[in-house]
């Protein structure tokens, strides 16, 4: 990619890590952004598709795995943000907690 | 016409008479164009019909139910999924050869996982891919089934038994299929007659047929005869019911005006649906292994809270006691539960597969601590042998609720107790500082006559009344009063009319029981003089 990305990581502590309720969070919330989200283990990547649940379940990233973030668009900031703070939340307890993060 | 009988296994009880409608998702008959744009066309199509269906579903499903169908819709959704099915077509491939390559690929990688949560989803993916090739192969889909027939299948997939109509009636038939299976729970509790494992190849299932499914029977063309002997099974059927119906409200009360507390026994929060609360004094028992079982694999924490829930919620302020997972013995789960023991029913079951496993522990703690915010949860551990058993979870629980605190999660510290259901657990109850005992009467029964309960030829020494079992009934109910410790008894013959005086007179005042047979067992228990009881059993001097 030619412009700048932000980046950034995060643990994953919910209990089964990125499994299919995890993923479909993580995807819809993806896709509330313009920005391009992609994800990796490694910070050099190779990068996934954070906006495809299908690539996010062949990822069968793990509890206790750091994931790696970077996202491309005039949204970026605030899309990096709010991914990051879905998964140090664990994936937040409920619907409401989720939904919380697309108002900022 | 020639009457045909066929029998098998009784999955969810009920009549039903109808026509026979065979449900085959895997017959494929498709002939391929040979056109690149027309397979790509039925293709994209499939898929349209797929994701349209799923979502109709998801509107009358319960929440867990439409957690799994919004992972498939997802999916669906998703072009990545199809896009190697598609660039097949384009080389020449048929659509319903492509798609089943690109699925099959799909789910073998899921399947490669060593993470058992990721390798359970694979059913979820078969399901899809089931589910677009039934729709390019033009077979029945479950919308056209009629209402009102009786539905002929090898296995059904709980998506699909949610998509019939059953509102007119019906029944359920299958050739292959288990009465413990989650289509099995879903007949019963949607009131569905269901009947599994039965002898017959699907095709010879047409026409019009008769389910009796409490004796396993279904025939196939019924004369005049057995027509009119269904006519009078009906009658009395939906007069029995009526009564235990009108019984099932009334005070649990003696004739001589003791009150016995009658609880109910659940495996599903869908057996809730429709069941008004002021027929019991609470839940004696949730079994939770239905969660865990089949195709969806293991349930995470946010799954299990919410089922949890969702029945402290429908119980009020009614006690609810849910059982931590009791997997093994008969009950195997794929991945979790220790295959090929000599003799799983003395293996590692219960509490002992809990801690040979505290991962998945664990996760249902916290998920039960959570819930317990939301009524009078109570968390009982089956199987139990040792008071250091006891001890060792209680700890866990500690752990859990301390864990969920500093992540600022809601909980409360649900009471726990313990199933008495090993002798040696009965015979040293008074050892047990629990908060509360549960008598598992069938799988007590089975240790203390050594009889197992799964095999016929020794099913009479297995009496849940027995001398034997009275005194240790006796003993247990003793000790928990002398300790102050709450005691019930959560085994079938807690419903059962027959057994219910005795169990009386061992002095026990709680009972728990499945749906059905409250009413029943009020209407028994009103006839019980308890002045005019035996002495109770007790051990000679």
């Amino acid at each position: 990619m030619s412009e700048k990305s932000l980046t950034g990581s995060a643990l994953l502590v919910n209990d089964v890590g990125l499994h299919a309720r995890p993923s479909v969070k993580l995807t819809q919330l993806a896709k509330r952004f313009g920005a391009r989200i992609e994800f990796a283990r490694d910070a050099a990547g190779p990068w996934v598709d954070a906006k495809s649940p299908v690539k996010v379940m062949r990822f069968k990233a793990a509890k206790g795995e750091t994931l790696h973030f970077r996202a491309n668009g005039p949204d970026a900031a605030v899309a990096l943000a709010a991914i990051l703070a879905l998964i140090e939340g664990g994936f937040a307890t409920d619907g409401e907690a989720s939904s919380q993060h697309s108002g900022t | 016409m020639m009457e045909k009988r066929y029998m098998g296994r009784c999955a969810s009880p009920g009549l039903a008479l109808g026509p026979l409608v065979s449900f085959a998702p895997e017959a494929h008959t498709r002939i391929a164009s040979g056109a690149v744009e027309i397979e790509t066309e039925a293709l994209r199509e499939a898929l349209a019909i797929a994701r349209a269906d799923l979502r109709k579903l998801v509107n009358r499903s319960t929440c867990e139910t439409a957690e799994i169908l919004g992972f498939q819709i997802a999916l669906l959704e998703d072009d990545v999924l199809a896009e190697p099915a598609f660039l097949a077509v384009t080389e020449g491939r048929a659509a319903h050869d492509a798609w089943r390559a690109a699925m099959d690929a799909e789910i073998a990688g899921y399947e490669s996982s060593d993470d058992e949560y990721f390798r359970a989803r694979a059913a979820d993916l078969r399901d899809i891919r089931d589910r677009v090739l039934a729709n390019l192969s033009g077979s029945l889909a479950v919308a056209d089934i009629p209402p009102g027939a009786v539905v002929a299948a090898v296995d059904l997939a709980p998506s699909r038994f949610l998509g019939i109509d059953w509102s007119q009636g019906g029944g359920l038939v299958l050739t292959a299929g288990s009465a413990t299976s989650h289509v099995a729970m879903l007949a019963r509790s949607r009131g569905v007659p269901a009947v599994v494992g039965l002898g017959a190849d699907l095709s010879e299932l047409a026409g019009p047929a008769l389910v009796d499914a409490h004796r396993g029977v279904v025939i196939v063309d019924p004369g005049p005869a057995a027509r009119a002997q269904f006519e009078i099974d009906a009658r009395d059927a939906s007069a029995t019911r009526a009564l235990a119906d009108a019984a099932a409200l009334r005070p649990a009360v003696t004739s001589d005006g003791t009150p016995i507390r009658v609880m109910l026994n659940i495996a599903d929060p869908d057996e809730l649906t429709g069941l008004d609360p002021a027929i019991c004094d609470g839940i004696g028992l949730v079994r939770t292994e239905l969660l865990f079982h089949g195709r969806h694999g293991l349930p995470d924490e946010e799954h299990q809270y919410a089922v949890y829930r969702r029945i402290a919620e429908w119980a009020k302020d009614r006690p609810v006691t849910i059982r931590t997972l009791d997997a093994g013995g008969d009950k195997p789960i794929p991945g979790l539960t220790v295959a090929g023991e000599s003799n799983p029913f003395l293996g590692v079951r219960g509490i002992r597969l809990s801690f040979a496993r505290p991962d998945v522990f664990r996760v249902q703690l916290r998920a039960l601590a959570r819930a317990a915010v939301h009524g009078d949860v109570k968390i009982m551990l089956p199987m139990v042998t040792l008071p250091r058993e006891l001890a060792a979870a209680r700890a866990m629980v500690d752990e859990e609720i301390a864990s969920l605190a500093s992540r600022d999660i809601p909980s409360r510290r649900p009471s726990l107790g313990i199933m008495v259901e090993v002798p040696a657990a009965a015979i040293a109850a008074d050892q047990f500082d629990a908060d509360f005992f549960s008598i598992g009467s069938n799988d007590l029964t089975q240790y203390v006559a050594a009889a197992g309960r799964d095999i016929d030829a020794v099913a009479d020494l297995a009496d849940a009344v027995a001398p034997a079992m009275l005194r240790l009934l006796r003993y247990v109910v003793d000790a928990a009063r002398k300790q102050n410790i709450e005691v019930s008894l959560c085994g079938d013959a807690g419903g059962d009319p027959r057994a219910i005086p005795l169990l009386l007179a061992s002095g026990l005042r709680t009972l728990s029981m499945a749906p059905a047979l409250v009413g029943g067992a009020k209407l028994a228990l009103a006839a019980v003089d308890l002045r005019l009881l035996p002495e109770p059993a007790r051990w000679p001097r």
